[in-house]
């Protein structure tokens, strides 16, 4: 479920996974999303972390998240804040709360930038970058 | 009651800001604000023993000895606080614990930054120049690749959510702007001293990142602020009225906001408490809020989370209150950054050394008549660092 963007990904700064994040990075070229779940207080982290955020325990483990979730606040970028959206128009930069809980950056595709609201009810899309990862952006739920 | 009566703040240098800074570098400008503030103070420069500054662009490490030789000091306390738009206010009290530790008398605290001419960030060409590619982090994973870069769109996010819980209008916002301007129109070394503007020009001004307008964006400037901490024996002995350090209150609770546990509730909050509690007074007797304003929407939530008025009601706060120096609540009488202008770190210390300068008697044109109590606050990155100081007039 590859989506469409704006933005050149040649240009678009990609991520560069490190030992601790290459699990999440890897999934999402599957087209999913994982979360962290702590075995000890059962706590769902986002990003990827040493330790539970809630606990300090290390056991942590993986888990796909159901991609669901909603827009808890966001805005329109109207000047580009990045080299890479110099030529986009304006875009949304949102933190969509997962329904597992953690919340997350993201931006909002697939919808005019005027029509986002909070709590827009959103799934993951994946948009393909060019070093081996997809990137988890968000669309209005097709409910 | 641990800080207050500890120590003082006596002397102040403040460089004026400017858009440029041709011909200066950072730490040029930061010994002229030290040295300024030594004099100011009635001290010889052999007087100081302690120094705190900030992270220096392109100095790496050994910061505050960086510093302290090219001024020529010679320091029983160097340090280095990384507080962001907190930092002036953290150095204060640390200031004060390592004079009342008994490491050293007399601390200057500096803070600056040079400014260049920039040539153009973004739009037109895609090669335009500037980005730096930050080390990788959850910063460089998880945020850049969304454009998630600078503060305009963090603040956009939380006037965004703030509005959604609680509501405020366009023109409370603006308001703060406006007020703020009038401060500077009383200050002849604000950026934008001379320069009035109308709740219209706030909403006309072109919107940047909703909701945020470009007349509620803080404007980057260059310039220096530093500020002569002592303790009590020798502030009595000096020539200026001491502005007693009353309490502190310190927060720290993230990085980015959309891993912070709330984006209405601040860090203020805790922090505020703490340095109410230890000056052990109460917001209604404050007579100025010096607080960190890189957004308009930053006003109204440090008025709300430091206790001036209750959660949600801060738009109307602003409505029913004048802000300026001879209203009914004085909030940033030296203009604040919006109007005063933001010289890098220097942009936090100007809510200090405005609320020195204000206890001290020696405002001007804006003086507060009989200050007694001034609330300072300063916030760093996206409401992450929080740093609450009071000041009194009595020890």
């Amino acid at each position: 479920m590859a989506a469409k963007t704006t933005t050149d990904p040649t240009l678009r700064p990609a991520p560069r996974p490190s030992d601790l994040t290459a699990a999440f990075w890897a999934a999402t070229t599957e087209g999913r999303f994982l979360i962290q779940r702590c075995t000890r207080c059962q706590a769902a982290i986002f990003y990827p972390r040493v330790n539970c955020t809630e606990c300090g325990s290390t056991e942590l483990v993986n888990e796909d998240a159901s991609g669901r979730g909603t827009v808890y606040t966001y805005t329109v970028a109207r000047r580009p804040t990045h080299r890479a959206w110099a030529d986009a128009g304006p875009y949304v930069i949102a933190i969509v709360e997962l329904e597992e809980g953690p919340h997350v950056t993201t931006n909002i595709v697939e919808c005019d930038p005027d029509d986002v609201r909070i709590g827009m009810p959103v799934e993951v899309c994946f948009a393909p970058e060019a070093d081996g990862v997809a990137l988890p952006l968000f669309r209005p739920s097709a409910s | 009651m641990a800080m207050r009566g500890r120590g003082a703040v006596v002397g102040v240098g403040e460089l004026r800001p400017t858009r440029e800074t041709p011909g200066e570098t950072t730490l040029s400008l930061m010994a002229k604000a030290g040295l300024a503030a030594i004099e100011d103070a009635g001290l010889s420069f052999a007087d100081i023993d302690g120094m705190v500054c900030h992270p220096i662009g392109g100095v790496s490490m050994l910061t505050p000895s960086t510093v302290s030789e090219l001024m020529g000091l010679k320091l029983n306390f160097a340090e280095v606080v990384d507080l962001g738009g907190a930092t002036g206010a953290g150095m204060i009290w640390r200031a004060v614990a390592a004079i009342e530790a008994g490491m050293c008398r007399a601390v200057v605290c500096i803070t600056g930054s040079s400014r260049r001419p920039r040539t153009p960030r973004v739009g037109g060409s895609k090669t335009a120049g500037g980005w730096a590619m930050p080390d990788r982090s959850a910063f460089s994973e998880f945020e850049v690749p969304y454009g998630n870069v600078g503060a305009n769109v963090g603040y956009a996010m939380i006037a965004n959510r703030y509005l959604h819980e609680y509501g405020a209008s366009p023109e409370q916002l603006a308001k703060v702007a406006v007020h703020q301007r009038d401060n500077a129109n009383q200050n002849p070394d604000a950026i934008f001293y001379g320069q009035p503007i109308t709740v219209d020009d706030v909403l006309s001004s072109p919107l940047i990142a909703d909701p945020l307008h470009m007349l509620e964006i803080v404007m980057p400037a260059g310039g220096a602020a530093a500020l002569v901490v002592v303790g009590p024996e020798l502030a009595e002995q000096l020539p200026n009225r001491p502005a007693w350090l009353l309490g502190a209150g310190e927060q720290v609770t993230h990085k980015t906001i959309t891993y912070a546990p709330s984006l209405t509730d601040t860090a203020i909050q805790a922090s505020a408490r703490r340095a109410f509690d230890q000056a052990g007074v109460n917001p209604s007797q404050i007579g100025l809020a010096s607080v960190y304003d890189c957004y308009t929407i930053t006003v109204l939530l440090t008025l709300e989370d430091s206790g001036f008025t209750p959660k949600g009601t801060g738009g109307r706060f602003i409505e029913e209150h004048d802000l300026r120096w001879n209203g009914d609540f004085p909030v940033n009488t030296h203009g604040g950054q919006l109007s005063f202008g933001q010289p890098g770190i220097a942009g936090g210390m100007s809510h200090v050394t405005e609320a020195v300068r204000q206890i001290q008697g020696r405002a001007g044109a804006r003086q507060i008549p009989d200050l007694e109590l001034a609330f300072v606050n300063g916030n760093g990155g996206i409401l992450s660092e929080q740093v609450s100081l009071i000041f009194g007039r009595e020890r």
